[in-house]
């Protein structure tokens, strides 16, 4: 108590440092948070997919305060929404462009961690925390998108369910118990509509605190992937590490510009973005007696659902699926190697990681088209077979040269480089 | 390693045009939703030709002036037939029922139609009716085969006829032209002018907020394009003492 109070100063923040770790907080996070000087463009998507985040409840909330999440209302409480709420529309697209940014700003920070090896050992609890984002985050946006009750809302989840439905033994049990009925129906509407509002975004938020703690509690990793905590001055601060507030404040200031632009750019010019962020489809009513031509995911779920395709038996292909996301869980201890940067790594791990990138970004578009086309005389299953052994490549190879010693690194500097 | 981040970050916002999806071989509508003349002269003839058998019911009158740049009463005036209060919504003058038993099925709701099909598929299939003695109603269409709804424009058009073309020995449909004769009152530059207005009209429809938020689209970014100098000097002032 006597130590608290001859810490405090005076006025209102003395009066709740005394109560509440305000300050100390503050400091610990923020203000005296040192991380390394050298953060170069991949480190803006950490904060940007925080803003994001809160972008995506703020307008969540304006939303449900005009949703109707019944099968009979749901597609018409959305127009209303378009068209006679104020602002509405802004709201709206805000949300479903918001959707879409999360993705990008995600699938940006997570390749962050892929090049500079920020998922290996002390970081391999914030990968994990993060991967389970990432998988909150899928749910969430899948849940979200049966809301407008389209017809690709309607469809989407018919087809994604019905791959549960592919487990031997309990599958179509346990496709019924998610579904509520035997179809869609207003019943799984109104839990999805629970799940998205309520349940899974306190997961997610509760899950960020815990990346962001285990992130601090190690210190953040750099783009040449050096321990900054190995050289510290003799006031015991890092050399190369400088204070989080002002100097990534501001930086981060900058890059929030420079992603608003992007931003608006889609929410005012191009909401739908082509049928990407909003697919034509979607803006007829849900309709479960007529199939619609072409039933496609949405953009950040066509690389997996490209490998689902690509595997002739379905219990096969949503077990490859199943596979993709969950190695990625594995990823710090598949890489055995101790150099962290792309910088000092040797050849064969820069093609490795740039042919899974281009995998990546191949099955994301096969996964939009339909099976049947052809490119270069392969057609589009041909292809995504092709990139999904590239895609399990990447796992193997990093497992088979960094565990039996083949790679070939550089020494990796004392101290940051730029 | 920057660039790459640039390519990466474009290539995700920018690929719209590889998944537009949609037939080649449609029209090109050329929306112009801040285009008041056109969307007038739409109105009108979506009110004279359209509105008999289609409703827009998530579209209300009140919405109109604004968009079509006209006051309320000219709304009324021209638009409106029968009783209403300006908050309703656009009703079809025919009864379901009625448009069941007439046509196999009730004509669709346009509100959201220029969004679900696409402005240019609207417009193409304005632009593909031909008098076809085999269907049941007398007309056809080359985008939608044996759709039932009848050519509503013909007087503006004329009478069109489908174009064969031989393929596989089949003969098959390849267009339509309008021959000697059947022409309507309006030439063929006016009648694509006309169908242009009408899909205009329904673009509007489909995002009556599409004008005002490209508008307002422009203040924003140009808002954030300064708030962006103006960080990017601060971050620099900061960081004076890093580097």
């Amino acid at each position: 108590m006597s130590d608290a109070t001859t810490k405090a100063q005076g006025g209102v923040l003395g009066w709740i440092d005394a109560r509440f770790p305000l300050t100390k907080m503050w400091n610990e996070h923020i203000g005296e948070y040192y991380a390394p000087r050298n953060f170069n463009i991949w480190y803006y998507f950490g904060s940007l997919a925080l803003f994001v985040l809160v972008n995506q409840l703020l307008t969540g909330i304006w939303l449900t305060m005009n949703y109707n999440p019944s099968a009979a209302g749901a597609f018409d409480s959305i127009e209303y929404i378009m068209r006679d709420v104020e602002y509405g529309w802004l709201i709206r697209y805000m949300h479903s462009t918001g959707a879409s940014a999360f993705f990008v700003v995600v699938y940006l920070h997570m390749f962050r961690a892929l090049l500079y090896g920020s998922y290996q050992k002390p970081r391999e609890l914030i990968w994990v925390f993060g991967m389970i984002i990432y998988l909150l985050l899928m749910a969430e946006a899948f849940m979200g998108y049966l809301l407008p009750w389209g017809q690709m809302s309607y469809w989407g989840a018919q087809v994604i369910i019905s791959l549960f439905g592919a487990i031997p033994g309990i599958g179509e049990e346990l496709a019924l118990w998610i579904r509520g009925d035997y179809n869609i129906s207003g019943v799984t509407l109104n839990r999805f509509f629970a799940l998205h509002v309520v349940a899974l975004p306190l997961a997610l938020v509760g899950l960020v605190v815990f990346h962001i703690l285990a992130l601090h509690e190690v210190g953040s990793n750099n783009p040449d992937g050096v321990d900054i905590k190995k050289n510290k001055d003799q006031s015991g601060k890092p050399k190369d590490g400088i204070p989080f507030h002002p100097y990534y404040t501001v930086k981060d200031t900058f890059g929030l510009g420079v992603f608003l632009i992007f931003f608006s750019a889609v929410v005012f010019f191009a909401p739908e973005m082509g049928g990407l962020f909003l697919e034509a489809p979607n803006f007829e009513p849900a309709n479960p007696l007529q199939t619609p031509e072409h039933i496609a995911p949405v953009w950040y779920f066509t690389a997996f659902y490209s490998i689902l395709r690509a595997i002739p038996d379905k219990f096969g292909g949503v077990l490859a699926m199943g596979l993709a996301i969950f190695l990625l869980f594995l990823l710090p201890w598949i890489d055995r190697g101790r150099v962290r940067s792309i910088r000092y790594r040797g050849l064969g791990h820069k093609i490795n990681l740039a042919l899974f990138a281009v995998a990546f970004v191949c099955l994301s578009y096969l996964g939009l088209r339909a099976p049947s086309e052809v490119y270069f005389g392969l057609t589009v299953t041909t292809w995504a077979q092709i990139w999904t052994v590239v895609y399990f490549g990447f796992f193997a190879f990093l497992f088979t040269y960094t565990a039996f010693g083949f790679e070939r690194t550089k020494p990796v500097p004392e101290r940051v480089t730029d | 390693m920057r660039k790459l981040a640039l390519i990466l970050f474009l290539g995700l916002f920018s690929g719209g045009a590889w998944s537009a999806g949609g037939s080649a071989d449609l029209m090109d509508a050329q929306v112009d939703v801040s285009n008041e003349a056109s969307l007038q002269r739409g109105a009108n003839l979506f009110a004279n030709n359209c509105m008999g058998c289609h409703s827009a019911k998530y579209v209300r009158w009140n919405a109109l002036p604004e968009a079509l740049g006209i006051p309320m009463t000219m709304v009324e005036e021209s638009l409106v037939y029968g009783s209403y209060t300006p908050g309703d919504t656009i009703n079809a003058a025919m009864r379901p029922e009625d448009a069941a038993d007439w046509f196999g099925a009730p004509p669709p709701d346009l509100s959201l139609t220029a969004r679900s099909r696409g402005a240019d598929w609207v417009y193409t299939y304005l632009n593909s009716f031909y008098q076809d003695p085999d269907a049941s109603i007398g007309w056809n269409n080359t985008l939608l085969a044996n759709s039932s709804m009848p050519h509503v424009l013909w007087r503006l058009q004329g009478v069109p006829e489908a174009r064969y073309e031989e393929s596989h020995g089949e003969l098959q449909v390849a267009g339509i032209r309008v021959p000697e004769g059947q022409q309507g009152i309006m030439t063929e530059d006016e009648y694509h002018q006309a169908t242009r207005d009408i899909t205009n009209f329904m673009a509007f429809m489909a995002e009556p907020v599409r004008a005002k938020r490209q508008e307002m689209g422009v203040w924003v970014i140009g808002f954030l394009v300064i708030f962006t100098v103006l960080a990017w000097f601060m971050k620099r002032e900061y960081w004076r003492d890093i580097h």
